[in-house]
């Protein structure tokens, strides 16, 4: 397992993303309404849309291509699409707000 | 030793998998079966087609058992694999690919061909039958490549096939061999209304007219008729009837004459063998329409999973025309005899016709043309043959609702009807079905019946009676007929959503939202963007837009492509440019490495597969104000080169284009909104299929409105024809203004206009004093948007979103 500090809770705004690359993989942090961050491959199983520039509504993001919409808390598409992406394991530092992402490696 | 039976089944449409579907009801496991198909499909509703040429409905959506159906139900399926051989004596068919099977019992649903006329030619590349998918996938690729269309046979089939091709955007005409059209199904005066409403929607007529010979080299092009005339085509669609296919049956040593020869239970001559559907003929009838299929499906289906049926007697037939703005309806023996009399009313001022044939005081027939909400009714009527002496004239008005009158009330009718009555002739749904529903699957409105049994899925043609049903059995348990609203959040359309706010002084989409009790709480990607527009559009001064409740295009101000780069239009007013305005965008393309530069339709040009953190830094080099060119909002004002130069131009459509698009170039609409503007009626900048087109006559404009040339090609209409350039733009803004103040989020002006009429747009614009009002409140709304690529350039905030994070760093522990 690594973990790597990838940005600040200021660098993302609500209800947006902010993307990265590890390892060849682009990855999207999104921040809900409710502050908590959620951070996904930014690869739609449908047609590898990047997630990063959907709506975000609610816990679900609708991918900017074809509006297939996914849970960003599980990875998950919803019905009546089917499909799962890698979903990636986030933590923030209460004192300086740093984010924290950990890869299976 | 298992006791299941085996059952084949040769043919995997309709009718064939109706009975299976029936069986499988009756008898869950009392056969083991197998199912040849020619289709590569699953069973789809071939009623559907005319809706997929149509547009609208894909494909996908005409399936009536998805692959999974068969695998639950353990069916084992041979898509594309037709049956070839039949050895009635070892029980056993052979398939195309050489799959063997043996069956107890084997049904014979083979269906029927598109009969195709034995002319010198016929079998010319482009001379197709409607029939199935894979004609209707010719007809779409045809009208990709081919303009001109003929369709032989001016019948339900001929004409809905026609329909199809006419919204595909073909020139079609219809070749008949009788004087009117439908005469199948439709006397005279109603075939003439028939064609003078398709005459009107750009269909064409060759009444009396035999085709001789189908010409061309080796692909279709012309007909020539037998009085030597010659019709130009590409495409040749024969819809003159089709024929039981009984190739198989005939080999088979079935008897057989037009189809293969049933008997009331569906026995063909030989034991063991069924037949059903299209191919089958019964009494000397073989049907092709799906209500008697559909009925022959469930006398077999008993039959052969053991329960009682009293077998079947034949149909009596009635037929819909389901093609746009067109309601016709016909019914049992529509023309006059020695021995009938008849009742009718035409009214040719609203094209409406209604014509019942009685007999003996029974009603055997009826024809309805324009209105055809009584189809339902009268057709019940000639199949249950009660006396309607007396009360002919109260039938064909309308048939009365209550007890009151002299006729039995609906309740009653309702109760009379047979349970086993098919009532949805599309999807074969019985009455019991219905009362199945209700009674105990807790459906008490008809949205809940249509999801839970299909009835009224398709056509909707049975609306009239299902909701009768549901009265009936739920009498004072009907819910409320939960409405479409916008989207899934909601049951509030459109017009009830703008009024709350407006009402309420509701300000943000979250507000809106809670207000109004949407049940997610951020709501969809559909309703966000349209709350965003409502808001903007009633508000103007105050609302700032939200961001985030935009689809990217509109939020990064460039057009998302496949890949994730996007699309940069500047904007180039009226489609003139500059030599230093071109070495601009030339210099920019190159130091960004612009992938491809190319030239839109809209006469600008687009700078593709720019990645999207050099978007801000391409605005600013380009410092041109942005296209527009990816959202609900003005995309370009085209034009022609007018008189600035051209030779027969009478007015400067140069001036007059970018006049309009530099006032307009920030306005957001519910949908993307496209102008041009002609300088003569040889109208070159092709302004007659635009959301609003201006064209110049010698010492006028016309205005044209609600054309487009995309998904479905619509003429734009004439709003009014004016003097001065003043009069111009005042129309034109204040027509917009109108539009955005009226409009759905998402609905083009073409389809608006189909949705409110012309004439009430024309009389609610005039007016002067509310022309200019509508300006004025355009003027506010222009007032308070801003450039957005300068306003991402210089806020940070904004600008950080188009970049990566910057590299992430390994945490050591």
């Amino acid at each position: 397992m690594n973990k790597f500090r990838i940005g600040h809770l200021t660098d993302i705004d609500e209800k947006g993303a902010r993307t990265f690359l590890i390892q060849d993989t682009e990855i999207a942090v999104f921040k809900l309404s409710d502050g908590s961050l959620h951070a996904v491959e930014n690869r739609c199983p449908h047609k590898g849309g990047k997630l990063s520039e959907g709506m975000v509504c609610g816990t679900a993001v609708h991918c900017p291509l074809h509006d297939w919409k996914i849970d960003l808390r599980n990875g998950k598409v919803h019905e009546p699409d089917e499909g799962c992406l890698n979903t990636y394991k986030t933590e923030v530092d209460g004192n300086s707000g740093e984010i924290f992402i950990t890869i299976a490696g | 030793m298992s006791t299941t039976k085996k059952l084949v089944l040769v043919g995997n449409g309709m009718a064939g998998i109706r009975t299976i579907e029936h069986i499988l009801k009756l008898a869950p496991h009392a056969y083991e079966i197998t199912v040849f198909g020619a289709e590569p499909h699953p069973n789809y509703n071939r009623i559907m087609l005319s809706s997929v040429l149509a547009g609208g409905t894909s494909i996908e959506d005409i399936v009536i058992n998805e692959w999974s159906w068969y695998e639950d139900n353990g069916i084992r399926v041979y898509p594309g694999d037709p049956v070839v051989q039949i050895d009635p004596k070892r029980k056993e068919v052979v398939s195309q690919n050489g799959v063997r099977a043996t069956y107890d019992e084997l049904i014979m649903a083979t269906g029927s061909q598109a009969f195709i006329l034995p002319l010198p030619g016929a079998n010319k590349e482009g001379v197709i039958g409607f029939r199935d998918i894979k004609d209707c996938e010719t007809m779409m690729a045809a009208s990709q490549k081919y303009r001109k269309a003929a369709v032989i046979g001016g019948g339900l089939l001929g004409l809905e096939a026609a329909r199809g091709l006419l919204n595909l955007g073909m020139d079609v005409t219809v070749i008949h061999i009788n004087g009117h059209l439908m005469d199948r199904n439709l006397d005279l005066p109603a075939g003439l209304m028939l064609q003078r409403e398709l005459e009107e929607q750009g269909m064409k007529f060759l009444l009396n007219k035999h085709t001789e010979e189908i010409t061309g080299k080796h692909r279709v092009k012309a007909l020539r008729f037998t009085d030597q005339t010659v019709l130009e085509a590409d495409l040749v669609v024969m819809a003159v009837g089709i024929r039981p296919q009984i190739e198989l049956a005939r080999n088979t040593g079935l008897d057989v004459n037009r189809g293969v020869i049933v008997d009331d239970y569906m026995h063909t001559s030989i034991p063991g063998i069924s037949a059903v559907g299209e191919c089958a003929e019964h009494r000397g009838i073989a049907y092709g329409l799906v209500a008697p299929l559909y009925e022959q499906g469930m006398v077999l289906a008993k039959r052969l999973a053991g329960a009682a049926t009293e077998g079947y007697a034949g149909s009596v037939t009635s037929t819909k025309l389901k093609v746009s703005g067109v309601d016709v309806f016909s019914a049992g023996q529509f023309k006059d005899a020695a021995d009938t009399r008849s009742i009718r009313i035409q009214d040719d001022v609203d094209g409406v016709y209604k014509k019942m044939v009685i007999k003996d005081g029974q009603l055997i027939g009826a024809v309805l043309f324009g209105d055809t909400t009584d189809g339902a009714s009268l057709f019940s009527l000639i199949k249950s043959g009660e006396n309607i002496s007396g009360r002919e004239k109260e039938i064909l008005l309308g048939v009365p609702s209550g007890g009151s009158g002299s006729g039995p009330s609906v309740a009653e009718r309702m109760a009379s009807m047979p349970d086993d009555e098919i009532v949805c002739g599309c999807n074969g749904v019985t009455k019991a079905s219905i009362g199945d529903a209700v009674l105990n699957k807790g459906c008490n409105t008809l949205g809940a019946i249509k999801s839970c049994t299909k009835a009224s899925a398709s056509c909707g043609g049975c609306k009239p009676i299902i909701e009768n049903l549901l009265t009936y059995y739920a009498g004072d348990n009907v819910g409320e007929q939960t409405k479409e609203g916008i989207c899934g959040c909601t049951s509030y359309d459109r017009d009830e959503i703008v009024a709350q706010i407006k009402e309420m002084g509701l300000k943000s989409v979250k507000e809106v939202m809670n207000v109004l009790g949407w049940n997610e709480p951020e709501g969809c990607s559909k309703c966000r963007p349209s709350l965003n527009y409502y808001l903007g559009m009633i508000w103007p001064a105050e609302y700032r837009d939200e961001r985030v409740s935009k689809f990217t295009n509109e939020r990064y101000h460039a057009n998302i492509q496949k890949d994730g780069t996007y699309s940069v239009i500047p904007r180039i007013y009226g489609g003139v440019t500059s030599p230093a305005e071109l070495i601009k965008i030339a210099t920019v393309a190159e130091k960004y490495d612009v992938p491809m530069v190319k030239f839109t339709g809209g006469q600008r040009l687009d700078l593709l597969g720019v990645q999207k953190e050099n978007l801000p830094k391409i605005w600013e080099e380009l410092d041109m104000p942005s296209g527009f060119g990816y959202g609900k909002a003005l995309r370009t004002v085209k034009t022609c080169v007018g008189n600035t130069f051209c030779r027969f131009g009478t007015q400067d459509s140069i001036e007059m284009g970018i006049r309009l698009e530099k006032k307009l170039d920030k306005m957001v609409a519910p949908a993307k909104v496209k102008l041009a503007v002609s300088g003569c009626p040889r109208n070159c900048a092709e302004a007659t299929i635009k959301d609003l087109g201006v064209v110049a006559i010698d010492g006028a404009w016309e205005i044209h409105v609600g054309g487009n040339a995309g998904v479905k090609v619509r003429t734009a209409e004439l709003l009014c024809t004016v003097k001065t350039d003043a009069e111009v733009e005042e129309w034109t803004y204040s027509y917009l203004q109108y539009y955005r103040e009226n409009a759905k989020w998402n609905e083009r002006t073409a389809a608006w206009i189909e949705r409110v009429g012309l004439d009430h747009v024309k009389e609610a614009l005039a007016d002067r004093d509310v022309r200019l009002a509508l300006i004025e409140r355009l003027e506010v709304t222009l007032g308070h948007t801003v450039d957005p690529w300068k306003e991402i350039i210089e806020d940070e905030k904004l600008r950080k979103n188009f970049t990566p994070l910057s590299g992430a760093e390994p945490v050591t522990h």
